[in-house]
């Protein structure tokens, strides 16, 4: 009796033994699964990610004479040069909204979008030193950028409120969207493109340095794409031509960055054209991106460093 | 049992490295390597690939830095990590402390991993000593929370209460340097992974510094890897030590025969062999036609520690008329800049040199060699009657050369500094 309790008092032994042998913290292989992301472990490092944006706000002004007044001249000087240019100039009708805050409410959306993506398409090789020396998980850095980003993004938009309470008070009719409650939702929704199309760029940066030329130009070619100074159905109407026969229309169909600017002065300004395909197609497109771009991120950071 | 526990499994390690420009040429082997993956075959470029020997010219564009690397580290080890230059020590640590992947094998380990592999990563210079104690502290794995609760001690700990309000950038280069590793120093990993941060700040702040590694390795049970050139406080410090050559595992053991394994191999020979040499001064009718360094163990070596015992062998030839009753020689330690910095004549010295054959063997027994680190030149002098020029029967310069790593030889918790100078036994009383 007591024999077999001692024989099985030692079996447990050595399976707790075993056990033990068998649990490690944490392995470091050569094969990354397809999508390796844990959770568990960014969560960890949130300190770090909001120690990183705090970095990011109180340095990017530094020694400067006008410090934040930067977020606000920049977008102010394009709405209006985009004024002059595109409704004066080239003479574009945007209905019954004033032409400056039509251009100021696209302008706005559009930034945060490209700031997103260009500060984050630099990720590897700006922190080459830091990543050569240390591990975290590296989509930190990214994800930061995107949080830093909202502040100049929240910034921009009380500048256009303020525009916005100065038009409607010297009489102006324009109202928001009822939509308007989805704006955060949006705003998630150019953060999260802006994330993933960043992360797959600085993933092949690493490797293909063209990128880094085609991001600058890239960008700037998109926003002419994007209907950011006109309204899409116009942008639509001038891409298909009957009698020569074209038709161009799906570049803003298919270009998800486009509804989302649309999609954005629709709930602000309550003017736009917005389709329950765009707004699908928009979403998932989005995801896909995302999802493609935590992919090859994860893919590259491993390895990054001996290549870069 | 506890002591006994695996914390760090390192299992066949390897990582290839691509010599030569790496650019779009790569786009090519990228798509090879992917065909390869699709059909589930094996990299074709794995098979390929070299020992890592920097100095032979090789033919493959691949090298392997580090090949099967397999050891184990038990909870509470020290353990130090030793090999030259382009051994594949920074290489090993990369992979471990996760900034880099492994090529082939796997690393398993039961506690977090914290690198000191340069200190003050991160460092912002626009930003205060604060703030960069919060985000440096947060880059190498801590909390917030973790970080204030011990923000007091990493600031007494560098001593820069005065500036810490102040943007690194005023700093002086030391102050970084102190700040950067009082963080690091507060660190509380399972494994920690130092490699020569210990050669920074001044000797004070060393100390400091050292004694801080001693009693995270000592009291606290905490693992350290240590990676170090510094032969003495690899014996000091560690337990166990692994020689890396070329990117392979050379040597597993204790730290003190690690140490003695790594000066074993790094012998030369190629200068002993005198007879040729055509540059020397002398009658001639007595030559040196060989010179061997023996530790205390008996094995040929060229690297010694302050304070070590060194036997010198020297081979010669005589001329059968010669009467060598009254030989003088030594056997001189040179700086660089050739200045005598020890010679060990024979007429100054006890013991009898007995020349009588046509040749054979002058022992030479140092007991001490209380010399600091530094690499010295060994000239070979003989005389006949007077050490003279006239008088002189073979003189030679540059026989070889040792070098003297660092020690602590009074054993007393310091390492002597570097120097072409003496260390004397002596003691201060008061």
């Amino acid at each position: 009796m007591l024999k077999i309790k001692v024989k099985k008092v030692y079996l447990l032994l050595i399976k707790c033994q075993n056990d033990m042998n068998q649990k490690w913290l944490f392995e470091i292989t050569p094969k990354t699964k397809l999508i390796d992301l844990n959770l568990k472990e960014v969560w960890s490092y949130r300190d770090l990610l909001m120690l990183f944006v705090k970095r990011d706000v109180i340095t990017l002004y530094k020694q400067t004479i006008l410090g934040p007044l930067w977020y606000v001249i920049q977008p102010l000087f394009t709405s209006l040069i985009f004024t002059l240019i595109f409704n004066s100039v080239a003479g574009i009708s945007t209905g019954i909204i004033p032409p400056f805050l039509f251009n100021l409410a696209g302008v706005t959306t559009w930034n945060y979008f490209k700031e997103c993506l260009t500060a984050t398409s630099d990720t590897f090789k700006k922190n080459e030193q830091i990543f050569g020396k240390v591990y975290f998980p590296r989509i930190i850095m990214p994800m930061s950028i995107i949080v830093s980003n909202l502040l100049k993004f929240g910034i921009q938009l009380v500048i256009l409120i303020g525009f916005y309470i100065y038009y409607v008070a010297i009489g102006q009719n324009i109202e928001p969207n009822r939509f308007i409650v989805l704006f955060p939702m949006l705003i998630v929704l150019m953060g999260m493109i802006g994330l993933g199309l960043g992360m797959i760029i600085s993933s092949l940066v690493t490797k293909y340095r063209d990128l880094t030329f085609l991001v600058t130009f890239g960008v700037q070619l998109l926003m002419y794409m994007s209907a950011v100074m006109y309204p899409i159905n116009l942008m639509k109407e001038k891409l298909v031509s009957v009698e020569e026969g074209y038709d161009y229309s799906w570049l803003v169909d298919y270009n998800p960055l486009a509804h989302i600017i649309e999609m954005g002065r629709y709930m602000i300004l309550g003017q736009g054209t917005v389709t329950q395909f765009g707004v699908i197609y928009t979403v998932l497109i989005t995801l896909v991106i995302l999802f493609l771009g935590i992919i090859i991120f994860n893919k590259t950071e491993k390895s990054f460093i001996d290549t870069i | 049992m506890m002591s006994e526990e695996v914390i760090l499994k390192v299992e066949k390690v390897s990582k290839q490295y691509r010599l030569g420009i790496i650019g779009t040429g790569t786009l090519s082997h990228d798509l090879n390597r992917f065909f390869a993956k699709i059909r589930g075959k094996e990299d074709p470029f794995l098979k390929i690939g070299e020992s890592n020997d920097r100095a032979t010219k090789g033919n493959s564009e691949y090298v392997w830095a580090l090949k099967d690397i397999s050891f184990e580290v038990k909870r509470g080890e020290v353990l130090g990590i030793i090999g030259k230059n382009g051994a594949g020590k920074s290489t090993l640590l990369k992979i471990l402390s996760k900034v880099t992947g492994p090529t082939t094998g796997a690393i398993k380990s039961r506690g977090r991993i914290a690198s000191l592999l340069e200190v003050g990563t991160g460092f912002h210079p626009e930003m205060t000593g604060k703030e960069n104690i919060f985000l440096n502290g947060a880059i190498l794995g801590m909390t917030k929370k973790e970080i204030a609760s011990k923000l007091d001690e990493i600031v007494s700990f560098s001593g820069c209460e005065r500036y810490i309000e102040t943007p690194v950038k005023r700093y002086s280069s030391g102050m970084k340097v102190r700040l950067a590793f009082a963080v690091a120093a507060f660190l509380e990993p399972d494994i920690l992974v130092v490699d020569e941060v210990l050669a920074v700040g001044d000797a004070e702040f060393q100390k400091k510094a050292i004694g801080k590694m001693q009693d995270i390795s000592n009291s606290e049970g905490r693992t350290v890897l240590f990676v170090s050139h510094n032969m003495g406080a690899v014996k000091s410090l560690c337990k166990t030590g692994v020689v890396l050559e070329h990117g392979k595992i050379m040597f597993t053991g204790s730290a003190e025969k690690a140490v003695n394994y790594y000066i074993t191999s790094e012998r030369k020979n190629s200068l002993s062999n005198l007879a040729l040499r055509k540059d020397r001064i002398g009658s001639g009718e007595f030559k040196f036609v060989g010179i061997t360094f023996k530790n205390k163990e008996g094995l040929e070596v060229n690297q010694f520690m302050s304070g070590d015992k060194v036997l010198v062998e020297i081979d010669y030839v005589k001329n059968p008329e010669f009467d060598a009753s009254r030989i003088i020689m030594s056997v001189i330690f040179r700086d660089n800049l050739k200045q005598i910095a020890a010679s060990f004549l024979s007429d100054e010295l006890p013991g009898e040199l007995q020349i009588d054959e046509t040749s054979g063997k002058i022992n030479l027994e140092i007991p001490n060699l209380y010399l600091r680190s530094e690499r010295y030149e060994i000239s070979l002098i003989s005389f006949n009657r007077r050490a003279e020029m006239e008088d002189a029967l073979d003189v030679i310069d540059d026989v070889t050369y040792i070098n003297v790593l660092k020690a602590d030889v009074f054993n007393v918790g310091n390492l002597n500094r570097e120097g072409f100078y003496a260390i004397m036994p002596a003691k201060y009383y008061t």
